[in-house]
């Protein structure tokens, strides 16, 4: 299999316009005559579906929430990059393409990232105009603030709650067109198995979650829409029902998955408080604009501060270690998330860790409020204090915030073309699906511009290329492609029911995710990313074998859906594990322990690692197959990145 | 762990809940004993270790709707001790913790009760009437690109701020769970009145408040009397305020609008 | 149904209604008080009768008689009609529910005082209103006319305890009923302004306060210093 980017011709500035004038109509008329699934309505599918309709496709939408505006979307908190340059600091199209380039650590296609960067500036237009209250200035004019290691200000936010704000926006769009009867939204409906005919994806099978009904829908082109895989690890700051299903069956269908191993472990979370959690709080990014990232000098201080015998202001101002300003003098607690996590792992496997378990650092904001005042850093960032003060039941305005790293976002995803088409005909994925943009680490502020660039921007040019080429007729839903699927996905959900054994899917799941993080998270070797191959093996054997599931499939039954999303993990956890067993250097996300500098900085090998690894499903227990798409660099130069 | 007060003792509670087979049965509410509950747990952690053991003991667990939980997505929605939410004022049902309960209490939690909701299953409801009044109006009618670029229509800071304000709402329904009426209008009026407040919702505003207004009354929600309980119960604050800016927008419409159906 | 009568049997609409009767009813009991203040005029009931012959003989104070009765009538039935659509909207109650946490009593029990109003209004009519504008009053002369003696009805009647106790009751319902409903009322046409709606809401309180008390006075006053 030859993996072929199509990725236009000419200079990088004229690709997309160029791809654009290039890329075939579809008649204004005809448009009715196609049909197009979207699975997943956060920020790329419900944008992808809004302007669908709006440019006259019959749209159907799915989403496994009571309500598309449910999507994980929502939770984003910083805000969305745009190379606006409104604060007139040397912004850029350019500066924004590569600060993501570099930010990526060099693991993604300049082609794609140039364009995203190009299309920045039209969502914040879009979403002004669709009534998204951005944050302001006295003249009435946009905020910007500077987000996630950038050295300019290019980012537009809503207080902390800018996802939710665009995702609405994307929601209210949505709900135009369904209030015109161009998209059918289907809620509490999970995809579970990828429809194809004639080599062409068709159709998706779903199951509704209030009936258990499976049904079969056709369409000319499927979209996945379904965010990224994070919760692989159990414990992430995604939601509980985030999940990898419908990527990963379409991957058994033939869509090959790419950078699986990429995943972002973001530094700034609330810690761990007892074996019941269930999930992870990020504190957005944000806060490090003003907090201090800091340990105990030594471990004594430390040690002494984990049994209670000192309080953290007991600890003189000499005994703290701002252990990112004194590393990184240049870009201090701003440095990139890769980079911020790293260090705090560092300095806790030091033993320097505070908390009672030792596995958090603190986030000071004593200097800031000093500097500014209570209220202006109430204002700032009033809500996450709050919600910080919900969970641990302590005042971040008196003592440091403690944070801890935890999976955030996952880089890797369905492997996807220029035209964010998989290499299956008429399958696309969008956004955090797919694995398009942000190399081996995302800049914040970066997965609301990417989500948002595929699907109000990108997909409406390059799916009607696709359609302009098929014929009109619809495939019927009793074809035996689709009863097959139907078949199928009857058979694993009556397997799931049949076992009866002992353990629970969230035992599991848990077993799973601990496996995960210690083996494949923050820092990964050789020798712990064969054990844990073999681990996850036994434990997916297990699951097969000893799996709970009580009642019956036509129902709500949550335990059910849980099931099938953890058995999809249990084979994605693995293809994690080869890749990152694969890839010998360390990126962005993926740090391999054998492949640092003196200093403990990932170590590229871009001589025979500028790549992506895109993986093909060979069958159950077979060892998957990888082919590589070579990445050419022709605008920036590969450097190691310095953040010093 | 790294818990906030690791001197805070484990509790014993008794869960009465409600359970429910689907829309068509009749429910009840059943009895459960929880044992070792640690005040740092999450009221929802607190239901995965029930369903965990009634799975362990071949029970049916108890379905419950969520998924964030950071308090963003609006997809939990229990009515605990005979508050939307519980007890805490300004918090969702996924960030309230157990720390806010005693040793030896007993807690009901009920699903959202209104017509307009009817529960699925034990405590998931069904809150589509919510995005059916959304789709009446709730948008500003743009299609994707020819729009002006964003910094051309300047908005005074104070009324981005009073927008935003109202555009916070998350959908959970705990205004019409906590009403005595059931009534919608906290909910109407968050997104009638950010839209009206923005030059970008200016235009369509009649016909906006008009169509979601006989929506939200189509679906069988009942009249505001102002007692003010859903502001109470509101996870994220939204304003009454609101409510009122509903009504002058309505009473504005009806009395000029072209509309004479 | 045409937009005006579908504007005002939206939910919205039939609050309007019952806000714009229920202030219209103030503005009632403000002139009722103020007549009725006449009964404690040291002069045997001379001018309250014949305020109470102008007020049922005037043809102005007729016509607003039907504007009365119909802002009852309006009042009534649109709140019927919502109590039962509030009702229907939640079919099954919660089994357990702690609303002082979130609002008022007064707020919650509108329906319940109002019956309590109605109930008052309508034995108050009987012993009052019926016989003054329909006959059944004794004659009284004042300046060598005569007169209904209205004024010696209300004196009888509030010799009976448990008359009064009646009244004073229902007027301690009044205020509940006002307390809420005043304040209440300018919320629902929308009336709601930084600057302006502490003072409504105080002065609401007070309104409600002073008009119910002045009220319950006067059976009271008859009761244990007029024998």
């Amino acid at each position: 299999m030859i993996l072929d980017s199509k990725i236009p011709e000419g200079p990088l500035a004229e690709k997309w316009n160029s791809h654009k004038f290039g890329v075939k109509l579809v008649n204004p008329a005809n448009k009715r005559k196609y049909d197009i699934i979207v699975v997943g309505t956060g920020l790329a599918g419900a944008s992808a579906a809004a302007t669908f309709g709006e440019l006259g496709y019959n749209v159907k939408a799915f989403c496994f929430q009571d309500s598309p505006r449910r999507a994980h979307s929502i939770a984003a908190q910083g805000g969305i990059n745009a190379a606006k340059n409104y604060q007139n600091d040397g912004d850029s199209v350019f500066r924004l393409f590569y600060d993501t380039i570099k930010g990526g650590d060099y693991r993604a296609r300049e082609a794609n990232v140039y364009r995203l960067a190009e299309v920045s500036v039209n969502i914040i237009d879009q979403c002004v105009a669709q009534g998204v209250p951005f944050a302001r200035d006295y003249g009435g004019l946009l905020a910007n603030r500077s987000f996630g290691g950038a050295q300019v200000s290019r980012t537009f936010y809503a207080r902390g709650q800018t996802g939710q704000q665009l995702l609405l926006g994307a929601y209210s769009a949505l709900n135009r067109q369904i209030a015109y009867g161009k998209v059918k939204v289907y809620p509490r409906t999970e995809m579970l198995d990828l429809v194809m005919v004639d080599g062409k994806a068709r159709g998706i099978v779903t199951r509704n979650l209030i009936t258990g009904k499976i049904e079969s829908h056709s369409a000319h082109a499927v979209v996945l829409a379904t965010g990224g895989y994070g919760n692989v690890f159990f414990l992430s700051t995604n939601a509980m029902g985030s999940n990898a299903t419908a990527a990963w069956r379409a991957h058994k269908k033939g869509a090959l998955f790419a950078n699986p191993c990429y995943t972002q472990i973001h530094p700034t979370c609330i810690p761990v408080s007892g074996g019941y959690q269930s999930k992870l709080t990020l504190m957005s990014e944000s806060l490090r604009n003003d907090g201090r990232v800091w340990v105990p000098k030594t471990v004594e201080i430390a040690e002494r501060l984990r049994k209670g015998e000192i309080r953290v202001a007991d600890i003189a101002e000499a005994d703290r270690d701002y252990y990112l300003e004194r590393k990184y003098p240049a870009f201090g607690n701003l440095v990139p998330r890769d980079v911020a996590s790293r260090n705090a792992k560092l300095v806790c496997d030091e033993g320097r860790g505070v908390g009672s378990s030792g596995l958090a650092v603190y986030l000071d904001f004593a200097d800031a409020i000093k500097r500014e005042g209570q209220p202006a850093i109430a204002a700032k960032y009033g809500n996450l204090f709050e919600m910080y003060a919900k969970i641990t039941d302590e005042n971040p305005y008196e003592i440091p915030m403690r944070i801890y790293p935890a999976v955030h976002y996952t880089m890797g995803g369905l492997w996807v073309d220029y035209n964010l088409m998989t290499n299956v005909p008429g399958l696309y994925a969008a956004g955090e699906c797919n694995f398009s943009d942000h190399g081996a680490n995302r800049l914040g502020a970066s997965a609301l511009m990417q989500g948002l660039a595929d699907g109000y921007f990108v997909l409406p040019y390059t799916i009607g290329d696709y359609l302009a080429k098929m014929p009109y007729d619809r495939v019927p839903v009793d074809h035996p492609a689709f009863i097959e699927a139907e078949q199928n996905v009857k058979a694993i959900t009556n397997k799931l029911l049949s076992i009866k054994g002992t353990r629970t899917v969230d035992e599991f799941h848990k077993a799973l995710g601990l496996l995960m993080w210690e083996y494949c998270g923050m820092a990964r070797n050789a020798e712990g990313l064969k054990f844990a191959k073999q681990e996850i093996r036994k434990l997916r054997d297990e699951f097969w074998r000893d799996v709970k599931v009580t009642g019956v499939n036509e129902e709500l039954n949550q335990t059910l859906e849980r099931a099938h999303r953890v058995a999809d993990f249990l084979e994605l956890g693995e293809l994690m594990v080869d890749d990152a067993l694969h890839r010998e250097e360390s990126c962005g996300g993926h740090f391999r322990e054998e492949h640092q500098t003196p200093e403990n900085e990932a170590l590229r090998d871009d001589e025979n690692f500028a790549y992506v690894a895109a993986w093909e499903y060979t069958g159950e227990g077979n060892q998957p197959v990888l082919h590589k798409e070579e990445l050419k660099f022709e605008n920036v130069k590969l450097t190691q990145r310095s953040y010093k | 762990m790294a818990g906030s007060n690791p001197n805070a003792k484990p509790m014993d509670l008794t869960l009465k809940v409600w359970r429910q087979k689907n829309r068509d049965t009749a429910g009840q509410l059943v009895t459960y004993p929880v044992k070792g509950i640690s005040p740092d747990m999450s009221f929802l952690e607190m239901l995965d270790v029930l369903n965990e053991d009634l799975l362990i003991r071949g029970e049916e667990p108890i379905a419950f709707d969520h998924d964030c939980r950071e308090g963003i997505c609006g997809m939990c929605s229990l009515f605990i001790n005979g508050r939307a939410h519980g007890p805490e004022r300004g918090t969702t049902t996924c960030q309230l913790h157990m720390r806010h309960f005693k040793d030896g209490d007993t807690i009901t939690i009920e699903p959202w009760r209104a017509a307009a909701f009817p529960v699925h299953k034990d405590l998931v409801v069904d809150r589509s009437a919510l995005d059916r009044i959304q789709q009446a109006g709730g948008y500003v009618s743009v299609n994707t690109g020819g729009v002006p670029d964003a910094n051309a229509i300047p908005i005074p800071k104070t009324v981005a701020d009073k927008a935003f304000d109202a555009a916070t709402c998350i959908q959970c329904g705990a205004c019409v769970a906590a009403c005595k009426n059931a009534s919608a209008m906290l909910f109407v009026s968050a997104k009638v009145s950010q839209l009206a407040m923005l030059p970008q919702g200016k235009t369509e505003r009649k016909t906006r408040v008009e169509n979601m207004v006989a929506q939200m009354d189509i679906e069988g929600f009942g009249a505001c009397t102002n007692t003010g309980a859903c502001a109470a119960e509101c996870p994220v604050g939204i304003s009454l305020e609101n409510i009122n800016i509903l009504r002058r927008e309505f009473i504005a419409a009806k009395a000029t609008s072209e509309n004479l159906a | 149904m045409s937009w005006f009568t579908k504007t005002f049997s939206s939910t919205i609409g039939r609050k309007i209604i019952m806000s714009i009767t229920g202030l219209f009813l103030c503005s009632f009991l403000v002139v009722h008080l103020i007549g009725n203040l006449q009964l404690f005029k040291d002069d045997g009931g001379a001018a309250f009768n014949l305020y109470s012959y102008f007020m049922a003989n005037n043809i102005v104070i007729r016509i607003m008689e039907i504007v009365l009765v119909a802002g009852f009538v309006f009042h009534i039935y649109d709140a019927i009609v919502l109590t039962r659509k509030n009702k229907a909207a939640r079919p099954i109650d919660y089994a357990e529910q702690r609303p002082q946490d979130n609002s008022t009593w007064s707020s919650r029990n509108m329906g319940l005082l109002g019956t309590v109003i109605l109930v008052f209004l309508i034995i108050h009519l009987w012993n009052f209103f019926v016989p003054a504008r329909f006959g059944g009053l004794e004659g009284v002369v004042i300046d060598d006319v005569e007169y209904e003696n209205l004024y010696i009805r209300v004196v009888e009647s509030f010799q009976i305890w448990w008359y009064v106790l009646i009244y004073v009751i229902s007027m301690i319902a009044l205020a509940y009923h006002l307390i809420h409903g005043f304040q209440s009322a300018f919320q629902t046409l929308g009336l709601d302004h930084k600057k302006y709606t502490p003072f409504i809401q105080k002065f609401g309180y007070a309104f409600s306060v002073l008009v119910c008390l002045g009220f319950a006075i006067i059976p009271i006053y008859f009761f244990f210093f007029f024998r």
